[in-house]
């Protein structure tokens, strides 16, 4: 045993299986020396990705950089921050992820957790089949998608509109008219609602039946059961989705451009604060001036994420967690 | 991996009259049925108008008066080496179908397509307040006209270079940087794993900038090469989610192997690989089409090089030059994402074990 491990560079006489962690010397080294080999791959990724870009970014934003004429490149202290503040563009695009966010993450979540209980309840025939199909549409490309939505809402040959007629609602044209482009955004997320299902069926899987049968001995019905049972065991799971969806708004691009080709119309209805900045960026070549959109970006959802995670330990339950 | 709600205990015990207990159940499952049938007819909706529609003709998807349920055409009736179109004439043996071979404002002339020797049948009234006689004729040489028309070959080709080197390059450092996490300690271990979690909610425009004034600089916008080799670099989504198949697998294995001369690499490559493969399936899977469905890197880095364009960009573009072609547009949809769907449908297992796998133990 000891000559396999004196064979390579490390030599402790002692069996291996011994814990490394707990005896430092040349064993530790060894295996510090491979950690860092194994994980180097996304530590290089990191730094030439992420970290270094980041802070570029920051340093962008303090130029008037354009890609047209990066010979006139200049330091301008926080104009383009100035700017940020005056230009209309700036809040409507602000405006338009929060109305969005608004509509779409209660529905969505409430989509979300119909769908899960109802692939998961006991008195649905063919549950798989059911959760297949639900999950199904999550694979379709996002531009087909939008294709296919498009079409479906066109005013004069959409399937939507004239099931809406036959059953005498009103068919409003969804996709060019200010007030119901949020609807229709949020309709067709609602068909990317597979993930979302899947991850809160396991979540509801993972409660233990006792809690469920515990309740039922206490008199609950199904409703009771799933307001004081489900939802606190399954708010972990809730919060992870929350968080990535309020989050999702703020880097919400492919749909908006797809539908309206990346006009943000009707009337500016679809432009969101990342087309906003892609347009800055690549359309009128303002690259300074989208480096300081891309930061305040990076700011918000960072304080987002602070204050999602600082207020979670309020209402998220985390079973055997001895924290409040 | 996951436990289905059929194998748990039913809850048959419950202290209430079996009969109304059944009566309940049955009330409940015609519910939670009727809801689950009712939601998927509505999911497969747009399905339906996308293959009705990519099977449509340019004729039918200009005609107000055309039903839109399904692909039609209008009726006609060849006459005397002249092509008549056909009506629904109401006369007073009902509803006929009859060809109108002169057309006036006051008074139409018909011929019997069912017996055209009965000679010509006037018929007084505008004919335009007539309904015209289709029938169906879908049109399945539309797959083969979108699939020309948006050189689908070329499409295909790019993507899937785009996708398998990436999916190549993201598998293999994920294994690696997942390994690391998994069974080796550090100092700063956990503040990394942290770092790592934590670019999950980072937005890509915070790097994206700079990202793209270096790849310009050094001259790889217009190529492959900014859509492939930032994967190769890992990401945390894999590393999460292989890490923790990593962990299931027990030490003693790797042990053996040790006490038999192995090296770490050489026990990630014959322990730890070897027992994950529904992970590296998932991981594999996801990546392909994460990358088969991209369009936000493709259209920046190659929006000018349209012999590049992968499938995403293609057909998007396409939409934007030829919007007035719908039915083109549906059949170039149906052509995109039937891969992906049918791949689904055959390693459905795999794919949402891998989902749940990923997504729930945060």
């Amino acid at each position: 045993m000891a000559e396999v491990l004196t064979q390579r560079d490390a030599g402790p006489s002692t069996p291996a299986r011994v814990a490394p962690k707990s005896r430092p010397g040349k064993l530790s080294r060894y295996q510090t020396r491979w950690a860092w080999f194994f994980v180097s791959p996304w530590l290089i990724g990191f730094l030439l990705f992420t970290l270094i870009p980041i802070v570029a970014t920051l340093g962008f934003s303090f130029t008037n950089y354009s890609p047209v004429t990066p010979e006139a490149t200049r330091f301008i202290g926080v104009q383009n921050y100035v700017r940020m503040t005056t230009d209309p563009k700036v809040a409507t695009s602000l405006l338009v992820t929060v109305r969005y966010a608004v509509l779409a993450i209660p529905i969505t979540l409430g989509f979300g957790l119909l769908l899960a209980a109802m692939v998961n309840a006991k008195s649905l025939k063919g549950q798989s089949f059911f959760r297949t199909m639900f999950y199904m549409p999550s694979m379709i490309p996002v531009v087909a998608a939008g294709l296919i939505w498009a079409g479906v809402m066109n005013t004069q040959t959409g399937w939507l509109n004239l099931g809406l007629e036959a059953i005498g609602l009103p068919a409003p044209d969804w996709l060019n008219s200010t007030f119901w482009i949020y609807p229709a955004l949020v309709l067709i997320g609602l068909w990317g609602t597979g993930n979302l299902m899947l991850t809160l069926l396991a979540g509801m899987q993972g409660v233990p039946n006792e809690l469920y049968e515990a309740a039922s001995i206490d008199g609950a019905g199904a409703w009771v059961k799933f307001r004081h049972v489900t939802l606190p065991m399954i708010s972990p799971v809730l919060f992870y989705n929350l968080t990535l969806m309020i989050i999702g708004a703020f880097k919400y691009f492919d749909m908006a451009y797809v539908l309206k080709n990346g006009t943000g119309g009707p009337a500016d209805a679809t432009l969101f604060y990342n087309l906003n900045l892609y347009k800055n960026a690549f359309e009128y070549n303002l690259m300074g001036y989208a480096s300081a959109l891309a930061w305040v970006l990076f700011l918000i959802v960072f304080a987002l994420a602070v204050v999602l995670f600082g207020t979670s330990g309020r209402w998220v339950y985390y079973a055997g967690d001895g924290k409040k | 991996m996951t436990t289905t709600a059929s194998t748990q205990p039913k809850l048959a015990a419950a202290p209430r009259p079996a009969a109304t207990m059944r009566q309940h159940n049955l009330m409940e499952r015609i519910l939670v049925s009727g809801l689950a049938v009712v939601i998927l007819l509505i999911f497969l909706m747009p399905l339906g108008y996308m293959f009705t529609t990519g099977l449509k003709s340019d004729a039918q998807m200009s005609d107000p008066d055309a039903p839109v349920w399904w692909p039609f055409s209008q009726e006609m009736f060849t006459y005397n080496g002249e092509t008549y179109p056909v009506y629904k004439v109401p006369t007073d043996a009902g509803v006929q179908r009859l060809a109108a071979v002169k057309k006036t404002r006051v008074a139409t002339t018909f011929i019997d397509p069912a017996n055209p020797a009965a000679g010509e049948i006037v018929w007084e009234g505008n004919w335009r307040t007539l309904e015209p006689a289709y029938f169906p004729d879908a049109q399945w040489h539309n797959f083969v006209t979108a699939w020309e028309q948006l050189n689908f070959p070329l499409l295909f080709r790019n993507t899937l270079i785009i996708a398998i080197t990436g999916t190549l390059g993201a598998v293999i450092s994920s294994v690696f940087v997942a390994y690391g996490f998994a069974r080796f300690n550090f100092t700063g271990k956990n503040a990394l794993f942290m770092i790592l979690i934590g670019t999950i909610i980072l937005p890509v425009q915070a790097t994206l900038i700079p990202t793209y004034i270096v790849f310009a600089r050094i001259g790889w916008t217009n190529t492959f090469l900014p859509l492939i080799v930032p994967h190769f670099f890992a990401n945390a989504y894999n590393v999460f989610l292989l890490r923790q198949y990593f962990m299931q697998i027990p030490r003693e294995l790797d042990e053996a192997a040790m006490i038999d001369g192995a090296n770490p690499l050489q026990i990630l490559l014959r322990i730890i690989v070897p027992n994950s493969v529904p992970a590296l399936a998932a991981v594999s899977l996801f990546h392909f089409f994460f990358a088969w469905n991209d369009f936000f890197s493709p259209l920046i880095y190659l929006v000018s090089r349209p012999e590049l364009w992968p499938l995403s960009v293609g057909l998007q573009k396409f939409n934007a030059l030829y919007g007035r072609e719908p039915n083109m547009i549906q059949a170039g949809a149906l052509i995109t994402l039937i891969l992906p769907v049918a791949v689904f449908f055959l390693a459905q297992r795999v794919f949402m074990q891998g989902i749940v796998f990923s997504g729930v133990e945060k």
